[in-house]
């Protein structure tokens, strides 16, 4: 199938129409909140969310038998929990850094996952073919349900997001002022805390534990580049991230089936990429532009010194002077000559020089700030 | 005699069994504008810290005019120190401001054209009102501790709290800032201000607490800001160490 096709078929194909959304979904729930997560510089706790997420996966099927979406995602969702708050409790309790407890929490609860996994697979129960798809993803087995489920926890993690904005935006900024205010930090700081890890339980099924959070960062990294507003910038990572689950689909649907986790991550990468090198304010194009700029604008400036500290010891100070007197120690060439004739700070006569009125004045203030 | 505006009792806050602040009794009268020095790791911002209660103590009490501090929030302007956010947040100087708006508003209600208006108030008497809509990572430092010492201003309070609003800052912003400190005193305000340049004390602030984990002195500066408690306070003679 080509992407052409697939485009065409979203529409009138139930099961291609009822993944896409729910990738699409998924990508600006995880937008919107892997912005709180990257701007609170807990980039990381997600990673070891969906990592945590595993176990719960596991005992779930093994207490339960079945393969129910909404059961093993409550699995999910209680061992993800448990994570976050022993890696809460490990830093407020213990001497360790964040980096510590994040990567010991991953590793346990992953271990531990891995371990079920691998003990489910050798029951001999019929059931048990299929569970591996959470470590990976498998948008194709998204259902009119599971997307349904999706849509309503992003609707109200919409209505919270705009009923505490200003909570949420200030703890964000300055957690201890915040206190200072009234406000109770613990109860806004576990609110964010619990959509994040809803919204990383959500996507399990479709991107899987591994990839699970370049979801939540890819599209929030992206989108600040190219503003300085919270608001847009939110706004701008759920574009950002349902973009990359349409893409991701689109593409790992029309070839071949490629994994469409990978795929969708992927997306966001080239989103983050293109946003790294592009964005006019941050990107490192503009930036090196504006470098270069800068130096030619200095170098000018620098000759223009020059003539300004010869042309003052001068009577009057449009006297002509030898261009061989320049010398490209002075930032002097003929093409920044030109250029300074073309800003009328000097005059060229035949082998010489002189700088007017306007030079001398522009040379006079070069180094006074506004 | 003057109210008293704030007043502690037995505070003392220890990390991991180190105490940082060991059984400080502190009464500050209303209307002072008062310093607190000491050494580095005599407990300064703690003691900030532990009143507004964004640190935990394990013993202590604070009152605030007479009652309990929880119950007197709304008295009471912060303004934290500078690096203890990051300034590369998506917002602008004027939102900034706003949010010490936020206090008064309480959940959920947001700041309407009458928060705006007392913001950019706010933003005019700290001379940063053509900043406004600037980017705060673009700002310089003094700038950005214009837009502190501007959103505490905006929260209107009778009693403000400020850790270190001079570090890295130019002359400049500094005569602005303590000009600014000098206004609210006038107008009966309380200000407190951890502070680590001694030679300027005698000159900005009217009272001082030393403080070394211990209280080691408060009062007028013209009574107690003298070489036995500057010793007391640091360990050595600090004139003689200075003129050596």
């Amino acid at each position: 199938m080509e992407i052409k096709e697939y485009f065409s078929l979203v529409f009138s194909d139930y099961t291609l129409r009822t993944i896409t959304l729910g990738t699409a979904i998924l990508g600006a729930i995880c937008g919107m909140l892997g912005s709180f997560a990257v701007l609170r510089k807990q980039s990381l706790l997600g990673d070891a969310i969906s990592h945590a997420a595993l176990p719960g996966i596991a005992l779930a099927f093994i207490i339960t038998g079945t393969k129910d979406t909404n059961l093993l995602l409550i699995g999910a969702l209680v061992s993800g929990l448990i994570g976050t708050f022993w890696i809460r409790g490990m830093i407020t309790k213990t001497h360790l850094k964040s980096d510590t407890a994040l990567g010991l929490i991953l590793s346990l609860f992953f271990g531990f996952g891995m371990l079920l996994l691998t003990y489910i697979q050798k029951q001999p129960n019929a059931n048990q073919a299929g569970l591996d798809k959470y470590l990976f993803g498998q948008a194709a087995t998204l259902i009119e349900k599971d997307v349904t489920l999706m849509a309503i926890v992003t609707g109200i993690c919409l209505v919270v997001l705009l009923l505490f904005w200003k909570e949420f935006k200030i703890l964000l900024f300055d957690a201890d002022y915040t206190k200072t205010l009234g406000f109770n930090t613990r109860f806004i700081d576990i609110l964010i805390t619990f959509f994040i890890v809803l919204a990383i339980v959500l996507g399990l099924q479709t991107v899987g534990v591994v990839l699970m959070s370049a979801m939540l960062l890819a599209p929030a990294a992206a989108a600040r580049q190219w503003t300085n507003k919270l608001s847009v910038m939110i706004v701008l990572a759920a574009i950002f991230g349902a973009f990359s689950g349409v893409f991701g689909t689109a593409i790992s649907a029309s070839q071949n089936n490629l994994s469409t986790g990978p795929v969708i991550v992927l997306v966001a990468a080239v989103f983050v990429l293109f946003s790294f090198i592009f964005s006019p304010g941050r990107g490192i194009l503009f930036k090196q532009i504006r470098f270069w700029q800068n130096r030619r604008d200095l170098k000018l400036q620098k000759t223009l010194q020059f003539m300004f500290d010869i042309a003052k010891t001068h009577e009057d100070i449009s006297h002509p002077h030898a261009i061989k007197i320049l010398n490209n120690f002075q930032g002097f060439t003929r093409g920044s000559l030109k250029k300074m004739e073309e800003k009328n700070w000097v005059e060229v006569k035949g082998q010489k020089w002189s700088l007017t009125q306007d030079g001398y004045s522009a040379a006079k203030n070069l180094y006074t700030q506004e | 005699m003057k109210k008293i505006a704030i007043r502690v009792d037995d505070l003392t806050v220890a990390y991991n069994y180190k105490p940082v602040l060991w059984d400080i009794d502190l009464t500050v009268p209303e209307g002072v504008l008062m310093a607190i020095v000491g050494p580095n790791g005599a407990g300064k911002s703690t003691l900030i810290k532990a009143i507004l209660g964004i640190i935990d103590p394990i013993a202590g009490s604070v009152s605030i005019y007479d009652k309990p501090y929880s119950k007197q929030r709304k008295l009471v302007a912060y303004v934290p120190q500078k690096g203890s956010v990051d300034w590369d947040f998506p917002t602008t100087a004027l939102d900034v401001v706003m949010m010490g708006t936020y206090g008064q508003l309480g959940w959920i209600k947001r700041p309407g054209q009458k928060e705006k208006k007392a913001s950019l108030e706010a933003l005019e008497k700290v001379g940063m009102l053509p900043f406004k809509n600037r980017q705060i990572s673009q700002l310089s430092g003094g700038q950005q501790q214009r837009v502190f010492l501007a959103r505490a201003l905006v929260q209107n309070a009778s009693i403000y709290f400020m850790d270190e609003p001079f570090q890295g800052v130019d002359a400049t912003t500094e005569i602005a800032i303590i000009n600014i400190l000098k206004e609210l005193r006038k107008a009966g305000k309380t200000v407190i201000v951890v502070h680590h340049d001694l030679q300027t004390v005698p000159e900005y602030f009217d009272w001082v607490t030393f403080l070394n984990v211990k209280k080691i002195a408060t009062g007028p500066v013209k009574d107690i800001f003298n070489d036995d408690n500057l010793t007391k306070t640091y360990g050595i003679n600090y004139k003689v160490a200075v003129n050596q």
